[in-house]
């Protein structure tokens, strides 16, 4: 409960907040409160997951960022009547999809009725891996997986193209000449 | 090239340990939390480090563009390609029961080979993604 009075402070310094390198900052806090709410939860492979690429790695790209462009949010002229309702209208389809869901931790929740026991019981004697979360991930749920990387790929290649692109060849004759 | 002493001396100090962790979450993975995504933004952690300490140049040094532009696909290919021996050893795409003659060390192995090509993707793209960003304007 702290920590989730914390994370909605954050949010609302993130919202107030003008310079730029304040919000970065602060969403990376925010970040490391989610991290720890994960722990909570007993999701250790989502926290450190959260804890590294979203606290780490978010936070250096996001400043390399903010050396490209200027600190400080330039205040919006235009009308927010839209975007309030479209935030309005989000949330509340968000809220009521969450009225219908069993409460929070039962054990008998229709998500661990269908496959899981068979991943609790099996896994680990099916491929040697103490992990369910490792097991599931790479071998039960390889397509997926794969389909994860190749989603990383395409992204990752994406922004190359596109911060790298066209000058690509005089940087690497500089780095030549460099070395 | 950051001047601070501190800095540098604490960054040396620290980056084997890091990238000791990166290899621990990678290959512990089957026992605790972990696994290839984690370990390789850790990984690609310390390539930024060096470049934020040491300077851009020493980071080329040691992950150098061609490097890190192969790493992206080779990871993907290393995945998929356990999944195409996977159909040559006869069974299903992505299926890692003929890797051994155990089912069950088949499939560990084939867990460990696949979390290796999510480590080697998302490292280098980590590693790509902050050189293309700090490049630019440059």
């Amino acid at each position: 409960m702290a920590l989730l009075t914390m994370l909605a402070v954050v949010t609302v310094a993130i919202v107030r907040r003008r310079s730029l390198f304040a919000v970065v900052i602060l969403a990376s806090i925010y970040s490391f409160l989610m991290a720890s709410v994960f722990l909570v939860l007993d999701a250790v492979d989502v926290a450190l997951t959260e804890a590294a690429v979203g606290a780490g790695v978010s936070t250096v790209i996001l400043l390399a960022t903010l050396h490209l462009i200027k600190t400080v949010e330039i205040r919006q002229v235009r009308t927010r009547v839209l975007p309030l309702m479209v935030a309005t209208v989000t949330g509340a389809i968000l809220i009521w999809g969450t009225l219908t869901l069993p409460p929070f931790g039962t054990a008998d929740a229709p998500i661990h009725k269908h496959v899981v026991p068979r991943y609790l019981s099996e896994s680990i004697k099916k491929t040697n891996v103490a992990n369910v979360v490792s097991a599931v991930l790479a071998d039960y749920r390889g397509f997926d997986t794969l389909g994860e990387v190749t989603v990383i790929f395409t992204a990752g290649i994406g922004v190359i193209l596109l911060l790298r692109g066209g000058r690509r060849r005089d940087r690497l004759a500089d780095g030549d000449k460099a070395q | 090239m950051s001047l601070d002493l501190i800095i540098r001396i604490g960054t040396k100090l620290i980056l084997p340990f890091i990238l000791l962790f990166a290899f621990y979450v990678q290959f512990h993975g089957d026992y605790g939390p972990g696994g290839g995504f984690q370990a390789g933004v850790i990984a690609a952690g310390t390539v930024i480090l060096v470049a934020i300490t040491f300077g851009l140049a020493t980071a080329h040094r040691i992950a150098p563009h061609g490097l890190v532009d192969r790493l992206i696909p080779l990871g993907l290919l290393i995945f998929a390609g356990a999944g195409v021996a996977g159909l040559l050893l006869g069974y299903n795409y992505l299926e890692y029961t003929g890797f051994s003659r155990t089912p069950a060390y088949g499939h560990e192995y084939g867990i460990l080979i696949v979390e290796f090509g999510v480590l080697v993707t998302v490292s280098g793209t980590i590693i790509a993604l902050f050189y293309a960003f700090v490049e630019r304007n440059r």
